[in-house]
């Protein structure tokens, strides 16, 4: 970490701002659509400002229509521009599903090489805001099930800052996660740009006795579970994944090298998520390492409930990710 | 023809019980095949022969305790051996082949004595086999043999009996698992303290991983087939044995003692590094390295490898390392690894299991508990840092590893923390003198710095 001097303080909704305008700035073929980007500034306030700098045309509002539009941007990538399409919400990306798996995904695979596809994809995840069911899912496993894509989903300023301009450049379709919940998390950012690199997963926080493993909207609560773990004399490790595909199983392993016991933490449901394979990936390739049994901590297997309480009982918490590794560590 | 004899298994033995024949009359014998199975005060052997031909008439019963140098059989020259029962050749050029072993034209769950021919065999199984199955109740239509042309061996009705009389499992995390093997721990003796009583890698001890060990000790097994003692109970007698060879080594030895202490940095990293490499199947111990540089060490300072026999000494022909292996129940057995000085450490590390799993189940040849010329002690995996053993007569000289263990050390005038080993010799001092065993530690000391050598 440097010194505060060298830093400003931001926002995650700030720092993915900053990413765009970036972009767009030193790139002509960059532009951004989605439903709501352009003159209501994000229904998240992320592009807020963008199109009074870049114009309509580079900013474009679209109809509510995930498969046409999405269909458009793979239409432009494939033309040589690098769009930006923004969806409202992972639920909602359903509806242009086929599009990034059936298109997208394949197109390269599908010309014998000739077809990429330079497309960004960015949606919001995760519940905690008390939007209900329709608006609070945690889908991240279905794309990271597809082959010929790239999975990213940004936990720290730092990421949300500097995690475009590597997806951009990236010559395949990358699908970017925003946990709804971080958009508001402020803290100090260095201006200048760092390197971000996609392909590794980040320890965010060393330790010997435990790994806590996570990514996205989670990851507050990893720092948080650590802390009450330090206080109770269990010095944790938290890992953030950062890159859902290709899941970067190495830094794990070597994590669970260190401490022999896992606990994974998705807001997902436990069933087919990303932290299933990820306890998989540890049997197969961490056995002879592990001091206990693998932990998850999973959203429950419901629909996200609309009220707060039961909101909260719904996804991992703090005090159950301290259960967890209390469990683990024995 | 030759008499097969009651053997001499060791310096301190005068007589031997037969507790079993392994082969029949006119079964065909080569040099090196177990024929009988034999206890002594000190352990139970199985028997070679030592000439090819066929086994000819019986002269004792199992049972009968006989002196050393009795007869116990004939041997009929190999022109002799006339008769092969159907698939029974130990090593036919042409096997017969049997009736498949999972079709027996008639079971027979209690076989009573075989009808000469053999209609109704199972896989081609003799006399010997049924008894054996019959004794241990072992199903043999249910055996699936193992042996040449589906024959049911001795070692399948073991294996069969053996998994009937296991113990439950252990319950142990993987890492306790790997970290107990690495350190020669046998799971079932630690108490586990995680959930459900779990055995976790912390329970298992060692916090230094890769400590000298010796191999792992085979699962928990069941009783041993013979003689009839319930597993973990010392043989009669054995606490005798080693009482009366250990008073006449401290009566009649001199012993002089030295010790140094040797840093395993080079050595640890290496192990660690061809560990991290290879399969788990292959993983060595720390045992492998101090073994083999132990036997070639006594390559170098033949003065120590040997015997003293008639007030003089003879050197050893080839260095054959007696390795103290601790049996559950208490008492102590040192079988040898042949040439072990020749042997590359894969191959060391595999005789060593085998010879330690073998010698905790029972199952040892005469040739492998007697004519070491020198006796390697490792008391590393009990903890301990420092072993001053006693001499196995005839030999003169006993080496001692105490436990690899992390210790300040000073480098290059520079102080850090290394693994260290310290490695004592005891050595008869009618043999030899100070500056010979000193000679031998140096030499121990060196190798262990180029374990890639060794």
């Amino acid at each position: 970490m440097s010194t505060a001097g060298t830093q400003e303080t931001t926002t995650y909704r700030e720092a993915l701002r900053e990413a765009l305008r970036e972009a767009m700035r030193s790139d002509d073929r960059v532009f951004l659509m989605g439903e709501d980007v352009g003159r209501y500034g994000g229904c998240f306030g992320v592009s807020l400002g963008l199109l009074e700098e870049f114009g309509p045309d580079r900013v474009r509002d679209t109809p509510l229509s995930e498969s046409a539009f999405v269909g458009a941007g793979i239409g432009a990538a494939l033309a040589g521009m690098r769009p930006i399409v923004e969806i409202m919400t992972v639920n909602f990306s359903l509806l242009a599903l086929d599009q990034i798996l059936n298109n997208a995904a394949t197109l390269l695979h599908m010309s014998g090489g000739q077809l990429p596809v330079p497309l960004v994809i960015r949606m919001t995840t995760g519940a905690g805001r008390q939007l209900a069911a329709q608006h609070s899912h945690s889908l991240e496993s279905f794309y990271a099930h597809i082959p010929g894509i790239r999975v990213l989903a940004p936990a720290t300023l730092e990421d949300a800052r500097h995690m475009l301009a590597p997806a951009l450049a990236d010559p395949d379709p990358v699908v970017i996660f925003e946990h709804g919940s971080l958009y508001n998390a402020s803290g100090p950012l260095a201006p200048q740009a760092a390197s971000v690199d996609l392909d590794h997963a980040a320890v965010r926080r060393p330790g010997d006795a435990v790994s806590l493993i996570t990514y996205g909207g989670s990851l507050p609560k990893m720092f948080a579970a650590a802390d009450e773990l330090a206080a109770d004399g269990v010095d944790a490790e938290v890992v953030d994944l950062r890159t859902l595909r290709p899941l970067d199983a190495g830094t794990v392993a070597a994590s669970v090298a260190r401490t022999h016991r896992a606990v994974v933490v998705d807001e997902a449901w436990r069933t087919g998520s990303v932290a299933a394979e990820l306890s998989a990936r540890l049997a197969e390739e961490s056995f002879y390492e592990l001091d206990a049994p693998v932990e998850r901590v999973c959203g429950a297997e419901v629909p996200i409930p609309y009220a707060r309480r039961l909101e909260e009982a719904a996804l991992p918490q703090t005090a159950g990710i301290v259960a967890a590794a209390h469990r683990a560590v024995g | 023809m030759g008499e097969f004899t009651m053997p001499s298994l060791g310096a301190d033995m005068d007589e031997g019980t037969l507790v079993e024949w392994l082969v029949a009359p006119g079964d065909p014998l080569r040099k090196g095949d177990p024929v009988a199975v034999v206890e002594t005060a000190k352990s139970t052997i199985e028997v070679e022969c030592f000439e090819s031909g066929a086994m000819g008439r019986l002269l004792v019963e199992p049972g009968a305790t006989v002196p050393v140098g009795t007869p116990l059989a004939l041997i009929e020259p190999a022109e002799g051996a006339r008769r092969e029962p159907e698939g029974r050749g130990k090593r036919q050029k042409h096997p017969v082949t049997p009736p498949a072993p999972q079709e027996p034209a008639e079971p027979e769950p209690a076989p009573g004595p075989e009808p000469a021919g053999g209609d109704g065999e199972v896989g081609g199984t003799g006399p010997l086999i049924r008894r054996l199955a019959e004794r241990r109740g072992v199903d043999l239509t249910a055996l699936h043999g193992t042996g040449p042309a589906g024959r049911v061996t001795r070692a399948d009705i073991e294996r069969a009996a053996t998994d009937t009389a296991r113990s439950p499992r252990v319950r142990a995390t993987p890492l306790a698992r790997r970290r107990a093997a690495e350190l020669g721990v046998d799971l079932a003796s630690v108490t586990g303290t995680g959930r459900d009583s779990v055995i976790r890698a912390e329970d298992v001890g060692g916090a230094a991983p890769g400590g000298a060990a010796p191999p792992p000790p085979p699962p928990p097994a069941a009783a041993s087939v013979r003689p009839s003692r319930p597993p973990g109970e010392q043989a009669p007698g054995m606490r005798q044995a080693i009482a009366r060879l250990m008073t006449r080594a401290n009566r009649d030895i001199p012993h002089y003692y030295l010790s140094t202490t040797v840093d395993m940095a080079v050595s640890m990293d290496w192990l660690h590094d061809h560990n991290r490499r290879g399969p788990m199947a292959e993983r060595l111990l720390p045992a492998a390295l101090l073994l083999k540089a132990a036997a070639l060490a006594a390559r170098e300072v033949p003065a120590l490898n040997g015997f003293w026999t008639d007030d003089r000494f003879t050197a050893g022909e080839g260095v054959h390392l007696g390795v103290a292996v601790s049996l559950r129940g208490g008492g102590l057995i040192a079988p040898v690894l042949h040439g072990a000085d020749t042997l590359d450490l894969p191959a060391l590390m595999g005789a060593l299991k085998d010879l330690v799993t073998r010698a905790r189940t029972g199952r040892l040849r005469g040739s492998e508990v007697s004519d070491a010329t020198l006796t390697v002690t490792n008391l590393g995996d009990q903890g301990v840092e420092t072993v001053f053993g006693v001499i196995h007569p005839p030999q003169v000289a006993l080496v001692g590893f105490g436990r690899v263990a992390d210790r300040p050390w000073a480098v290059d005038g520079l102080l850090g923390v290394r693994p260290v080993v310290t490695v004592t010799l005891s050595a008869d001092h009618r043999a030899t003198d100070g500056a010979v065993g000193a000679r031998y530690l140096t030499a121990v000391d060196r190798l262990l710095q180029k374990p890639e050598e060794l």
